[in-house]
Parts: C-alpha cells; structure tokens; sequence
C-alpha cells in the first residue's frame, strides 16, 4: 500500500482504538457506580489507546519512508548482472535512473538490454515485497499497541499523566525542530565545504582576488581552469550592503525619530502602516523594480551628464534594496527611541534645550545600543538579500569600490550556480556552499551580537 | 549693560537653534515622505506596466473547420487529432482576408500576425462542438505578442514598431479600420500554465503551485510552531536546554532565506531523496524558514492571556493541559492565527530558497497534487522579468500585481482578525 493509505489506515485505526477503550473504560465504571470511580476521565483512556496504538507505527512509517527506496536501490544495484555493474559513482547513477524509469514505465521495455529489464522486474518485485511487509508491520504494531493498551485498562489505571507525559514529549519535539533546522543548516553546508576544501584550498577561497567558476569540461579546454577567490565576492556584497545602509539608515532612522518625537497621534496611525507596507513586498519585486525601472533611470541619468552608470550598477540594486531595509530599520529604532523613559526628555526640556536638542543630545545617546544593534541586523539582512542582486546586479566577478559599476555578491553566485541541475561532486557546486557557509557564518555572529546588544538595552530600561 | 548684552546673546543663539529646531524637523518630514514616495513609486510602476496585460489583442476571422485542410477525417482518433495541422485553420483564414498577398516571404510574414496557438484554440472548439466541422463561423484569434504589443502601443499613440516590418503595421492598419482587431479581455493569463510565447503565457500554473505549497506548509509550520510555542511558554523549565532553544529560534528568524533552501538541496532532495520541484519539497522549506515567526506570534499571543485564567482554571482541578487545552489556547487562537496568516504571506513571497531546489524549472502543466511538478507565483514573475520578450514585461507586472493583492488580502484579513478577535484583558 502507499504511504498516504498507510496514514488514512492509522487514523482509523487511532480512531477506532479511541473509541473502543473509551467505551470499554465506560463498561468498567458503570458496575461501580459511575465515572467518578476512574482514575482519570473515560476519554483519556481512549486517548491513551489511540496514541499507543498511532504513535509508534508512525514512526516506523517514517522511517520506511526515508529508507525504503535507498535499501531497494542499493538490493537491485547489487544484484546486477556482471557485465552491466558500473564503473564510477555517475555512471551508477545513470545506470540506477534507467532502472527505474524502466521499471516505472517512463521508458518503454523494447529494445532494452537484457540485465537492465531484469534489474527493472527485480526492482518491482522488491518494492511489492517492501510494501506488502511494511502494511503488515504496521497492522502488527498498531493491533499490539492497541492490546498493550487495553491490557493496562483498569479503573486505577492513571491515563490522563500517561497521556500528558507522551503529549509533553511531543510538544518537547516540535521545540526542538528549531534546533535541528540549526544543526540541519550547519550540517549541510559544513560537509559541502569540506568537500569543496578539499579540491579548493580555504587559504585560496578566502583570500584569493579571482573568481571564475567555469571548470573545464574537458580536459583541453581553454581559458576555464575555475579559479575561486571570493575576495571579489565580499568587495561587491559590502559596496551593495553599504549603498543600501546609506539610504536606509538615514531616511530609516529620521522617520522614526520624526514618528516618534513630533508626529501627532493621526500621521502615526497612517504613516506607520503605509511605510510598513515596504517591508511587506517580496523581494523579487523590487528586483523587477530594479532592474527595469531603476538601472535604466540612472543609466539615462547618469549618460545626460556624461557619466557612465553600468545598466547592472551596484547602485541601482543597493538603492533599492535600502528602500526595502527602510521600514526595518525604522520599525526597530522606534521601538527603541519609545523605550527611553520620558523622564530624561523632561529633564533635558527643563533645562531649555529644544526638542531636538533633546532627542540628539539625550534620547539618542540613550538609545544608540538599541540603534547600532538595529542596524547590525539590518547589515545582515542587506548580506543576506538575495532576489534584488539577482535580478539587478551583475554576474562579472569584479574587483571595484566604483558604486556605478557592475559587482557580483555572495548570493547572485550561490544561486547561478545552483540553479537547474547538478552534479554534486564538481567543485563548482560545492563552491557555493562554502560561500553558503560564510553567509551563515557572518550573518549568524551578526545577528547574536545584535540580538544581545538589543536585549542588554532593554534589560537597561525596563 | 551686561545684562543686555547676555540677553542678545541669547536671542541670537535662540533663534539659530530654533531655525535648527525647525531644519531637524524638516528632515524627518522629508525622510517620511522619500517612504512614502517610493512606496507610491512602486505601486504607480508596477500598474502602469501591467495593467496592459489585462487585454490581449484578437483577430477576427471567417475560420471554415476544413477536415481536409487539417488533415482528419475523423474526430474520435485522438491520433489523428494530435497530428493534424490545425495551424492551417486561421492560416488560410487569414490569407482570404488579404487575398493579394502572395509570395513564400509575404505569406509568412502574414502568418506572424497570429499566435501559433491560434490553431489550438480553435482545436478544443471543434471538439467542444463537432458539429461545427465542414462550416464556417467567425472567431476572434489570438494574435501574436509582437501584434499584441505593437497594437496596444499604436493605441496609446506612440507605436512600438520593433520587429515589424511596414507592410505587418499596414495590415493590422487595414484590418483595424475594418474593426476587425481588437482588445479582449485576457482569459489566457488566468487559465493557463507558462509558456514561451508571452501571448500564451498563464499564471493559473504558479498560483496553483503556490496554493498547493503554502498549504504544505501550512499544515506543517501552524501545529509545529503552536506546540513548540506552547511548550516554551507553559512547561519549559528554566535551563540551559530552553534558552538554547530559544536563541536557536531567534536565530533562525535572521538568517537570509537563501540558506533554508541550501538546507533543503542538500538535506530534502540530496539525502532524503525528495524528488526536486514538487510542492513537497517547496513546503518543508517554507515550513522550517516560517516556523520562527509563527512561533514567536504564537508566543505573544499565549503570554497576553492573563495568569487569572490559568489559576482559575488549575484552581478548580483541572490539570496543567487541561487549563492549557481548555482555557489558554481557544483565547490565544486568533493571536495564533493572525501569527500564521503573517507568516504565510511571508512564505507566498518567498522567492530564493526555491530556486535551489529546482521550483524554477519551466512547467507548463498545471499542478495538480503535493507531488506534481510546479512552480510558484514569484518564481514565475522572476523567471518572466528574465526573458527577452518584450511582451514578458507587461505579463510580469500583472503577475506582480496578482501576487500584491494577494498579499494586500491576507495581511488586511490579518489585521482585521486582531482587531475583530483579539480581546484586551
């Protein structure tokens, strides 16, 4: 049977245990004189039948689910006639492919060479096996959880902390998804990078001044020997990042103050919300923005005065991705600006400073952890943007502080590189999770020294 | 003397600082209205290039379902069906609309005037009605995206000629004074999947794979973040484990989204073997990079029900899940739900993890099911701003404007849900 039936067979059956035991907790309660003689209340009983009856073959379930079509492959790979068993770990892969797609039907079994239509039949036949044992499997394991569990039904049983200890357990696992995604995330990109190091020199990687990634298919190949020095990299994501700062930090910053200072209550509940709606349009559309609105105005801009702007300009991407951190920013720098207590500007306003000598002098200086740690995630955010520079920014890996001219950043080369089909053993691949690596590195150090600025600040105040 | 001479001291100083008092305020004015202005800017953008592809341009012509001229004679063999030559339909139609062209150069410069899935069109009406076959009947026919977008522009008054030679723009001069081309309504870009040629271009293909993705993830990320939320906001002891927990959670919140997708290649696709561009796959993505916001909503909203209720309820016996189940989480739920609904609009604009596990392929069915290949609504806007055709801008900026009323929809429901649901205590 297939996974999905499998599930809708567990529901039943979880709801079928459910109520049989509640019904039978019933049938022990009513000879003694109702329900208040259970331990716990009669759909506990059920629950806890349910659960043990679901629970554990869902778990196996999933691991059938993970394993089952690696076991199958590597059965069916062994299996292999002689003449047929494959040299490299390509080839097996192509071979493996064949294989299934004949045996899937994709390909049709004429003219097919003898061993692959009965690698095609064995891997069938295997998967017949695999099923049919994992119905029963799970049939067995559900019907005995289900016995386990009425065996333990008596009137003094305590099913409702049997239930909440499992419930607990459960509520304990979906919190730690979040540490696994963490682990997941480290995990995949740590154990590409050390592959890629491995062909790469890390010295080579983050110290070397060229970028081209293009290896050579063959070995005679001219001019695509794949050099990977991210040096230029890092130079074009922090010229956009810094472009994007210097119009977000600015405009960001001044319309919170404004918003928070002078603005009476009426622009606030309408000026708020308006320049939040920023925050809240994707990021491929301001790519789309960029990129045939904005290049093209500053290229025509930038040729009346005999500049020349490259059509793909650091300046064109890093502009609008600061109109997108501009809500960031503010959002952020309000919360800490209101945070000041009104006390200190009261101070300050008594003794004759005006209003914005009280904000430069007092609340700002007051609030500047708060602000520097604000704008250390917003740094991160512009580092890590990825849809803006793709679609806006150049491919050309070039070494130049020059705002007008076209750079290339850390995410424009892990997604060229990785976008369509790969293969996971050339360096060319592997180079962009080793550029992943150094993303989530910096990102990572940012956001937990910004993070704990912002929570310094506030233990400060509150 | 002194005295005076202090007192217009001041007054000068006073009136420099408040001409500074009145710059700073100025400042912040500017800084509020440069936001507004490009959030206007945006929006007045993105219509003015899109609101075009609403309409698509047609071509009236005398079709005559010629069985012959098809190459058919029999309309149940779907063989023969597949096979004919249904392009030749509009083709000779078009050709008794200007009999005087000959010439090979001429007649296929002709023939560019319509879209190449004109004979498509007209092959779903026959078999819709067969009884039409051997008559005549008069059809509106798509035309060509360069016609589309040559005609639009020739309306608005300044013509965009591009590829067209002069003899094309004289025809479609004829046939408008006879008004026989014209703008329709543009039901292509709604029901039909993606496409190389922009007139034939849909978006019914990425909204799907876009519905069919957030409800992966929905069904995923809303009970995962709302126990994890539970668990950290009722029984999580104070130690060392919680707060890891809870700074991994923050963590997450902040790191670029481009990274969830390297996750998923190598973790999903590479280990677990998830085939590459299914909604599947897509979903557990956007489940792991919208866990952190539904869990830290979810948080607010469980802590902002007052301790009253949780002491009322234990109070009367009942046990912690009890109150929990009972009591706590209906009065959290619409918090909770505004919380998802943040983070599913979130995930709908969500375009750069999901170019790494391949929802950027170029699909033209449309999905039907989790494990159908598909791709998404933003995916498909940055795949169309990456192609060539002129056409493709107008089509990307409807698609834009698509994907913003979407968002407009769920963020209003959103906010409407708080205030509608939400209860000060």
């Amino acid at each position: 049977m297939q996974a999905t039936h499998l599930l809708f067979l567990l529901i039943v059956l979880g709801l079928f245990s459910f109520y049989v035991s509640r019904g039978r907790s019933l049938a022990l309660a009513n000879p003694l004189g109702g329900i208040r003689n259970l331990h716990s209340l009669p759909s506990y009983y059920g629950l806890h039948a349910a659960l043990w009856c679901t629970l554990p073959a869902t778990f196996l379930l999933g691991i059938w689910l993970i394993f089952d079509e690696i076991v199958i492959n590597a059965m069916v790979m062994t299996d292999l006639s002689p003449e047929l068993i494959p040299s490299d770990n390509a080839n097996y892969n192509l071979i493996l492919n064949k294989v299934s797609n004949i045996a899937n039907g994709i390909l049709p079994r004429e003219s097919q060479p003898i061993g692959l239509l009965d690698a095609a039949d064995n891997m069938l036949s295997l998967n017949v096996v695999s099923q049919w044992s994992i119905t029963l499997l799970i049939i067995t394991l559900a019907m005995s959880g289900l016995a386990w569990s009425s065996h333990k039904l008596k009137p003094d049983f305590r099913a409702r902390p049997a239930v909440e200890r499992v419930m607990q357990n459960l509520l304990l696992a979906c919190a730690c998804v979040a540490i696994f995604t963490t682990l997941g995330i480290v995990f995949s990109v740590l154990f590409e990078s050390i592959q890629f190091f491995r062909s790469v020199p890390i010295y080579d990687f983050v110290f070397g001044l060229e970028w081209s990634p293009q290896t050579a298919i063959r070995e005679d190949q001219v001019g695509s020997s794949g050099s990977f020095g991210a040096i230029p990299l890092f130079v074009g994501t922090l010229l956009v990042s810094a472009v994007a700062m210097f119009i977000a930090v600015p405009i960001g910053l001044m319309s919170a103050i404004y918003l928070a200072e002078y603005a009476d209550s009426k622009v606030r509940t309408y000026a708020k919300p308006a320049l939040e709606v920023l925050a809240g349009i994707p990021t491929v559309v301001y790519g789309f923005f960029a990129a045939l609105t904005v290049a093209p105005f500053l290229r025509d801009l930038g040729a009346s005065v005999g500049l020349t702007i490259s059509s793909e300009s650091a300046l064109a991407a890093g502009g609008v991705m600061g109109i997108m951190i501009i809500p960031f920013i503010s959002s952020l720098a309000d919360d800490v600006i209101t945070a000041v207590p009104q006390s200190m500007r009261d101070g300050s306003l008594a003794m004759g400073a005006t209003q914005s000598e009280t904000i430069r002098k007092v609340v700002i200086p007051a609030a500047l952890p708060g602000i520097v740690g604000g704008i250390m995630l917003a740094i991160s955010r512009a580092i890590g943007e990825t849809m803006i520079v793709v679609m806006a920014a150049g491919m050309a890996a070039k070494l130049t502080a020059n705002p007008l001219e076209s750079v290339t950043t850390v995410t424009v080369q892990i997604v060229t590189l990785l976008t369509g089909d790969q293969e996971f053993d050339s360096p060319k691949t592997l180079a962009a999770f080793a550029l992943g690596l150094m993303l989530f590195t910096v990102t990572l150090l940012l956001n937990i020294f910004a993070l704990h600025i912002v929570k310094k600040y506030r233990e400060q105040y509150e | 003397m002194s005295d005076s001479k202090t007192l217009i001291k001041i007054q000068h100083s006073l009136t420099r600082r408040n001409r500074a008092e009145a710059r700073f305020r100025w400042y912040g004015r500017i800084a509020i209205l440069i936001g507004l202005m490009a959030v206007a800017l945006l929006f007045i953008d993105i219509v003015s290039k899109g609101h075009g592809a609403f309409r698509a341009t047609y071509i009236n012509l005398d079709i005559r379902y010629d069985a012959d001229l098809i190459g058919i004679d029999n309309l149940s063999d779907t063989e023969q069906l597949s096979a004919g030559n249904w392009q030749a339909l509009p083709k000779s139609a078009l050709r008794e609309r200007f009999p005087d062209v000959s010439g090979r150069r001429d007649k296929r410069r002709l023939n560019n005037l319509l879209s190449n899935g004109a004979g498509f069109d007209l092959k779903d009406r026959l078999l819709a009605s067969p009884t039409l076959l051997g008559k005549t009947e008069s059809v509106w026919v798509l035309a060509d995206d360069d016609i589309d977008t040559y005609y639009k522009s020739w309306l608005d008054g300044n013509a965009y000629e591009a590829r067209l030679t002069d003899q094309q723009i004289q025809w479609i001069g004829e046939l408008h004074e006879k008004g026989l081309i014209e703008l329709k309504f543009n039901s292509n870009l709604f029901n039909r999947g993606d496409s190389r040629e922009p007139e034939q271009a849909g978006i019914r293909g990425a909204v799907m794979g876009s519905f069919l993705t957030l409800v992966m993830t929905l069904m995923l990320s809303f009970p995962i973040g709302v126990c994890a939320a539970i668990y950290l906001e009722e029984f999580a002891p104070k130690n060392r484990w919680t707060d890891f927990i809870e700074v991994n959670i923050n963590n997450l919140a902040a790191v670029p989204s481009i990274i969830f997708g390297l996750l998923g290649l190598a973790i999903f696709i590479n280990f677990f073997h998830v085939p590459r561009s299914v909604p599947i796959v897509g979903g557990l993505v956007l489940t792991l990079m919208t866990l952190p916001t539904i869990i830290i909503t979810s948080r607010a909203a469980i802590k902002s029900v007052p301790p009253s209720i949780r002491e009322a309820a234990l109070g009367m016996g009942a046990s912690r899940y009890q109150m929990v189940l009972h009591h706590v989480l209906p009065l959290a739920l619409p918090g909770m739900l505004t919380g998802a609904i943040i983070g599913m609009a979130q995930a709908l604009g969500e375009t750069a993890p999901l170019l790494m596990i391949g929802m950027v392929a170029f699909i033209v069915d449309i999905p039907n099911g989790f494990s159908d290949p598909a791709t998404v609504l933003p995916v498909q806007i940055f795949l169309w701003a990456d192609s060539p055709e002129r056409a493709f801008v107008e089509k990307t900026s409807a698609a834009i404007m698509v994907l913003l009323s979407f968002l407009i929809a769920m963020n209003t429901t959103a906010v409407w849900l708080r205030r509608r649901l939400e209860r000060r205590w």
